[in-house]
């Protein structure tokens, strides 16, 4: 690798907005042929740092060059015109257009615009790198990973040979992300410089190269993946050593506490979105949740928290003492009220819980402001509360006076369930909860979720990555289509006779 | 039997206005920018007209000397200079300075209509005239000029060939529209950036360069609507707050039309018909039910919102990013 001239020479770059410091004195070497997994934890700068790369932001300071030329990137036009694209992390597709007008969008081509043309030239894409996507059909019939491809494809088309991908894999299924890796390994066989941003270790192991670390937008170092792992890559990460191990105490006292009998759930389309299921959920206990996005988790919590219509069946709150109450057919409030907490961290984070352009205080406040008995609301409790959690979840922001969208994603995250938890509930409804967070923040919530089983409350957990539902969860109910697959014991269960669950009802029991 | 020779030449007179209007806030919109400004707009285009004529009729000695092109250039070029000064005025305050946008709007039309009646009202002080109107109507002579052989042709003529050039204009700036949205690539960018304007920044469109543009050519086309009220449709003559709530009803039009300028050539007409079809009904009806009949082109834009909303065809929703500013370094 040393005999390699850089692609991509980025010198002291340093950014801020206002009085936060994203990128500071930031070295950076892209090479071609070759992966490079950018690695930081939230807010650590990787995503500015490569959005001055390619063009939407611009750099307070430093220099960046290519194939040895120093360059000013202006506009993401200039990037494309150096060979730059980016995926990012949010599509930046237009919904309402087809995929081919999608992909030549902003193009100054000569002559007519000619659409055929065009999307004759994105199936030879296709063909080449043996993506699977329909030119003509529109952005918002497509799914997550036909709208990762377009963006791909967007990039390829552009004649790019330095592509970024911001988190692409957050989104994707594990086969979707096995098709994905091998693409850009076509890609790096092709001489393309790649750069991957990434939370999950694994994934960093098995595809890239070299990884480069940055920490509170410090360049930490880079070297190649080989003679690292992942002990150390998450070490320099975090600045400290950290234990990557999940603690799972045993259940104390088990009893029932939410009963789900024969629930149905239709959507509004009328699709059968949850088909006769039927478990129990015990305090003290860890319920995991596993599935295919989109086989019914969201209803699943919503059901329960009173926010879905349902169709037929029961749930039950059981009591400590042993009463039972039905919760179908009462307000979310009320079920609110009688210690159920919903935590949904939903792909866009905001949509659902926070208020982006509201303080972290006042975010605090949306589920308080109710308790205060004066006719004022109280201003003070949420203050605190907003502190706390800042404090006990290291949240990185100015202050608690700072708007949420100003923070990063996975901060945004951290503060979503750290009021949930706060609010200390019998029942904690926690849906992706670590959903692109980093490893240490990550670690910090599976922390926060035992600490609430210790104390008697029934936690069920939606999660998306399986080896972490293996490692946390007391029991897994695994859902395929609506229907239960199974219920397995957390302990000694098989990732890979969950993965069958997934995709299949029982998974292999003819087998067996 | 209901006369349709008379009443279509009279609601096609009647749609000029409302069409240009439309086609204007159409491509306005498309940008992104929710211009509620387009009756200002279209007032200040028809008082620059009235003013540029007034000043060209007043230089020359009689209505004889008048030169046809001067008479119809001056009027036009003061319409669209004056139209044009709003559309920047509105996109400097929007996109420069990313002010509110209906806010910005409802202002501009207050200013519209407030610029106009003040200088419609010196316009008639200075003439001196009895009633409370300028009649310019050399120069309307040229402006609703139409084909000669037009009225040997029988119904057929006076259906389609009784209007002025600017009629024909309107419909073919229309057509033009319609196929600049459609099938070129300026219409593409601009699509993108009205539904995601940073969608369209990362995909190297200067977002602020087309809105400018987009809004400005929008404004010029809308301000001609206000030309054709004053200079053909109403021969010449104004007085002020004659123009009505025109500019209003071609906002209404761009939804009825569910932003396609194409659409809005029949639309216009049907809006034009219902506009004026409380004249056509029997003599002798109650009045109250006349101003019922008024409203009827606002009852169907409320019918087409309900019905494309429920229809809930992506196609068919207003750009996704009309209303809100855009700043890229936003997070």
């Amino acid at each position: 690798m040393d005999n390699k001239t850089a692609a991509v020479k980025m010198r002291n770059i340093t950014k801020t907005f206002g009085s936060v410091v994203a990128n500071d004195k930031v070295w950076l070497d892209i090479y071609r042929g070759e992966i490079l997994a950018l690695l930081g934890e939230n807010g650590s700068g990787k995503t500015t740092l490569m959005n001055m790369l390619s063009g939407i932001y611009f750099p307070d300071e430093g220099e960046i060059s290519i194939d040895g030329k120093e360059v000013v990137i202006r506009s993401p036009k200039d990037a494309y015109d150096l060979g730059i694209g980016m995926v990012h992390q949010h599509f930046k597709l237009v919904d309402v257009l087809t995929a081919t007008e999608n992909v030549v969008l902003g193009l100054k081509e000569k002559g007519k615009l000619d659409l055929k043309a065009a999307a004759a030239k994105i199936r030879a894409i296709c063909d080449q790198y043996g993506f699977e996507v329909d030119p003509d059909q529109k952005i918002y019939d497509m799914s997550v990973s036909q709208k990762q491809t377009v963006e791909i494809i967007k990039v390829l088309y552009r004649g790019a040979d330095i592509l970024i991908l911001d988190e692409p894999t957050a989104v994707l299924t594990p086969q979707e992300t096995d098709k994905l890796f091998a693409v850009l390994r076509n890609m790096r066989d092709d001489g393309k410089a790649i750069v991957i941003i990434t939370h999950k270790m694994h994934e960093v192991e098995e595809l890239s190269d070299r990884v480069a670390i940055l920490r509170h937008g410090q360049f930490i170092g880079d070297m190649p993946t080989k003679s690292t792992n992942a002990q150390e890559m998450t070490n320099m990460m975090v600045g400290h050593s950290v234990t990557l191990n999940i603690e799972r105490p045993e259940p104390v006292d088990p009893k029932p506490r939410i009963e789900v009998k024969n629930l149905t759930v239709r959507s509004v389309d009328g699709v059968l979105k949850l088909d006769d299921i039927s478990f129990t959920a015990n305090s003290g206990e860890i319920l995991g949740i596993a599935g295919i996005s989109g086989c019914g988790q969201k209803e699943l919590l919503e059901a329960i928290a009173g926010l879905q219509p349902v169709e037929s069946g029961s749930i039950c709150y059981v009591e400590d003492n042993g009463e039972r109450e039905e919760l179908l057919g009462k307000d979310p409030l009320h079920i609110a009220e009688m210690g159920v907490a919903l935590s949904f961290v939903p792909e866009d984070r905001l949509g659902m819980g926070l208020v982006a352009n509201m303080d972290l205080a006042d975010n605090m406040m949306l589920r308080s402001f109710r308790r205060g008995h004066s006719f004022f609301t109280d201003r003070k409790s949420p203050r605190k509360l907003a502190e706390s959690v800042v404090k006990e979840l290291d949240v990185n922001t100015p202050g608690i006076s700072t708007q949420v969208r100003k923070l990063s994603g996975g901060n945004v995250q951290k503060v979503l369930v750290g009021r949930e938890i706060s609010s200390a509930p019998t029942v904690l409804l926690t849906a992706y909860a670590v959903r692109g967070l980093d490893i240490n923040s990550s670690y910090t919530i599976y922390d926060l979720i035992n600490r609430q089983k210790a104390a008697g409350v029934a936690v069920i957990y939606v999660g998306e990555d399986l080896d972490v539902l293996l490692e946390l969860a007391d029991r897994i109910l695994v859902l395929c289509g609506g229907k239960v697959s199974g219920i397995v014991e957390g302990r000694g269960a098989q990732k890979r006779d969950v993965g069958m669950m997934m995709t299949r009802l029982g998974g292999n029991k003819a087998d067996e | 039997m209901f006369d349709f020779v008379s009443f279509i030449p009279r609601a096609v007179v009647q749609s000029i206005p409302l069409l240009l209007g439309s086609t204007g806030e159409t491509l306005t919109e498309k940008s992104g920018n929710l211009n509620l400004g387009i009756p200002g707009v279209m007032y200040v285009g028809a008082i620059s007209g009235v003013i540029g004529a007034f000043l060209y009729e007043q230089s020359v000695p009689s209505a004889e000397a008048m030169n046809g092109v001067l008479a119809i250039g001056i009027p036009l070029c003061a319409s669209l200079l004056g139209s044009l000064l709003m559309g920047l005025l509105y996109c400097f305050l929007t996109v420069t300075l990313r002010a509110n946008q209906n806010v910005t709007g409802l202002a501009l039309t207050t200013f519209g209509v407030g610029f106009g009646n003040f200088f419609g009202g010196s316009l008639i002080k200075l003439t001196g005239s009895e009633v409370p109107s300028i009649a310019l109507s050399a120069t309307s002579a040229y402006f609703s000029r139409s084909l000669p052989f037009a009225n040997k042709l029988g119904w057929f003529g006076k259906i389609f060939l009784s209007y002025g050039f600017l009629a024909y204009a309107a419909i073919i700036i229309a057509f033009v529209a319609a196929y600049i949205l459609r099938h070129t690539r300026v219409g593409l960018h601009l699509r993108a950036v009205g539904e995601s304007p940073n969608t369209a920044d990362a995909a190297g469109i200067n977002v602020n360069r087309y809105k400018y543009v987009a809004t400005c050519a929008g404004s010029m086309v809308a301000g001609l609507g206000g030309l054709y009220y004053v200079m053909d449709y109403a021969c010449g003559v104004w007085s002020n707050d004659a123009f009505g709530d025109r500019g209003w009803l071609a906002i209404a039009l761009v939804i009825f039309t569910i932003w396609r300028p194409n659409v809005g050539v029949l639309a216009s007409i049907l809006f034009g018909g219902l506009y004026i079809l409380y004249l056509f009904i029997p003599t002798g009806t109650n009045l109250a039910v006349k101003e019922l009949y008024k409203m009827l082109p606002y009852v169907v834009t409320l019918i087409v919102l309900v019905a494309t909303s429920m229809r809930n065809k992506r196609e068919d929703q207003p750009p996704a990013s009309l209303g809100l500013a855009y700043f890229r370094e936003e997070r």
